[in-house]
């Protein structure tokens, strides 16, 4: 059976626009959580999020390729060229077909149906901007990096709100095990922080409220946890067939292992403790692990009310007596919960647990809740030279995806 | 400025062009600009002139001049039912 690696990272994200800064930051504890810039959020009653700071898009595209870009997209080609450049692969033309890429996006041009939308029912435009569909398209960042690379290959988007870039990578993964492909780049993008998004996203209630303190606002697994912070950024995985990895002597940062994807078939947006856990079992099956074999997970955590107890329940379904040994962070207290984007950056992190040894810690831990009883790593990063880890991803609508690294040596 | 410069104007904006580069023979292929290129332009026209450019008259446009020619007979409130004739079984503005 053909082997999966991953052979390059990238981010760009509130807590660091590349992969390095980025790790620095979450051992760091520190967050990215501001008071919003993007606009004036001072009609909101959640005026907070996970902003890239300073973002200027001219220092990355020349002006007539950003006409094109919603931000969603600029971030996914921005991380796509940090995956690609540590890689170090040079893709000959006989390599394009077998080279694809998949992207994942929740809410895909939101910047782009916001303000196209004001100008037409505020300010009674009577036409669109002629690129308004070709920039919200959900597989915009999937076809903007095939075309800056030259990706040829079986390419596609994924949409499962905050599974989208887990099934992502699950999708690129399996393209390459079942010899589809030899090169994949896979991940996901979300730029949420519109007037019209932050709006729809308070009134599901789930938002941190957290204006006086933003950096400390994402609690995650605490008793006094008020709900998820909306980040932005992308995160993209190079993905390679195991043996053309070797031939060309790539560093390789771990192995993909296992996948597993599931549905609670049950609640829009209450999750079950059952789908989560058979996603978990599923990756573990496929890799061929035993639950003791984890030492790390970077969890879903979102700081919701309703999320945490309910992944600690799922995490000690599946791990028995080995849940309270085994290391689960959420780094969503730092970088937000970026949807689309999350599955892909919180990889990232994992793989680069196994790369350095140093597990992130959750941020913001002040006490601890009973019904989250898990060692949630508070507040300080943790060295050990970890194996295996996973990454969990729980969407509203009950789509999961876990996906399974695992050290080559 | 005429009409004719401020089309020039518009085209380069939206471009990204050099302004010398187009003149009033320049076609929509030599200067690169593509289907979607095009309907940008289109837009960028439509705003600035206040005016709707039907796409029947739209799909006629391969050069500078049938622009200029075209807008200006739009703005001046002349019958252009020739024009559309002309462009009966044309290729649409953009593949969808």
């Amino acid at each position: 059976m053909r082997r999966v690696v991953i052979t390059g990272v990238g981010v760009f994200a509130s807590t660091g626009k590349d992969v390095n800064s980025f790790f620095e930051n979450l051992l760091e504890a520190r967050s990215g959580v501001c008071r919003i810039t993007r606009f004036d959020p001072s009609a909101l009653s959640v005026q907070i999020a996970a902003e890239i700071p300073d973002y200027c898009p001219q220092d990355y595209f020349p002006p007539k390729r950003l006409e094109l870009l919603d931000y969603f997209t600029q971030y996914s080609l921005i991380a796509a060229r940090e995956a690609m450049e540590s890689s170090g692969l040079e893709v000959s033309d006989e390599e394009r077909p077998r080279f694809g890429v998949v992207m994942g996006t929740g809410m895909a041009g939101a910047n782009t149906f916001d303000s196209g939308y004001f100008n037409l029912y505020a300010k009674q435009a009577t036409r669109l901007h002629p690129f308004t569909i070709p920039k919200i398209m959900h597989n915009a960042p999937t076809s903007q990096i095939c075309m800056e690379f030259g990706a040829q290959g079986p390419s596609l988007a994924t949409s499962t709100a905050c599974s989208s870039s887990g099934h992502a990578i699950g999708a690129a993964f399996h393209l390459l095990k079942y010899d589809m492909a030899d090169l994949m780049l896979a991940g996901g993008s979300e730029a949420p922080i519109t007037y019209g998004t932050i709006r729809s996203w308070e009134s599901v209630r789930v938002l941190a409220g957290g204006n006086g303190d933003p950096a400390r606002a994402c609690r995650p697994f605490s008793a006094d946890r008020e709900g998820l912070v909306l980040g932005e950024g992308a995160g993209v995985l190079v993905l390679e067939e195991f043996e053309h990895a070797r031939k060309r002597g790539a560093k390789i940062y771990a192995e993909i292992a296992g996948y597993g994807l599931s549905s609670d078939a049950s609640h829009i947006t209450q999750p079950t403790v059952d789908g989560p856990a058979r996603a978990i079992r599923m990756a573990l099956r496929e890799a061929g692990a035993n639950p003791e074999e984890v030492e790390y997970i970077n969890a879903h955590g979102t700081g919701t009310r309703l999320n945490d107890p309910t992944e600690t329940a799922v995490i000690k379904e599946v791990f028995g007596d080995h849940a309270r040994r085994v290391w689960t962070s959420s780094t969503k207290s730092m970088h937000g919960h970026t949807l689309g984007a999350a599955g892909a950056i919180e990889l990232v992190a994992a793989v680069m647990a196994l790369e350095r040894g140093i597990v992130p810690p959750t941020a913001n831990f002040t006490q601890p809740d009973p019904e989250c009883d898990l060692d949630c790593v508070p507040n300080q990063a943790r060295e050990k030279k970890i194996r295996t880890a996973i990454s969990n991803s729980f969407a509203f609508g009950g789509l999961n995806a876990v996906l399974l690294v695992r050290r080559l040596d | 400025m005429n009409v004719a410069e401020k089309i020039i104007e518009i085209i380069v904006r939206e471009q990204h062009i050099e302004p010398g580069k187009v003149t009033l023979d320049s076609t929509f292929a030599e200067l690169g600009i593509d289907s979607l290129d095009g309907v940008n332009i289109l837009f960028a026209l439509e705003e600035e002139f206040k005016i709707d450019i039907p796409d029947s008259v739209a799909q006629n446009m391969k050069t500078i001049r049938q622009v200029v020619d075209s807008l200006t007979r739009v703005l001046e409130g002349k019958d252009i039912s020739d024009l559309v004739e002309l462009a009966k079984g044309g290729a649409p503005a953009a593949n969808t």
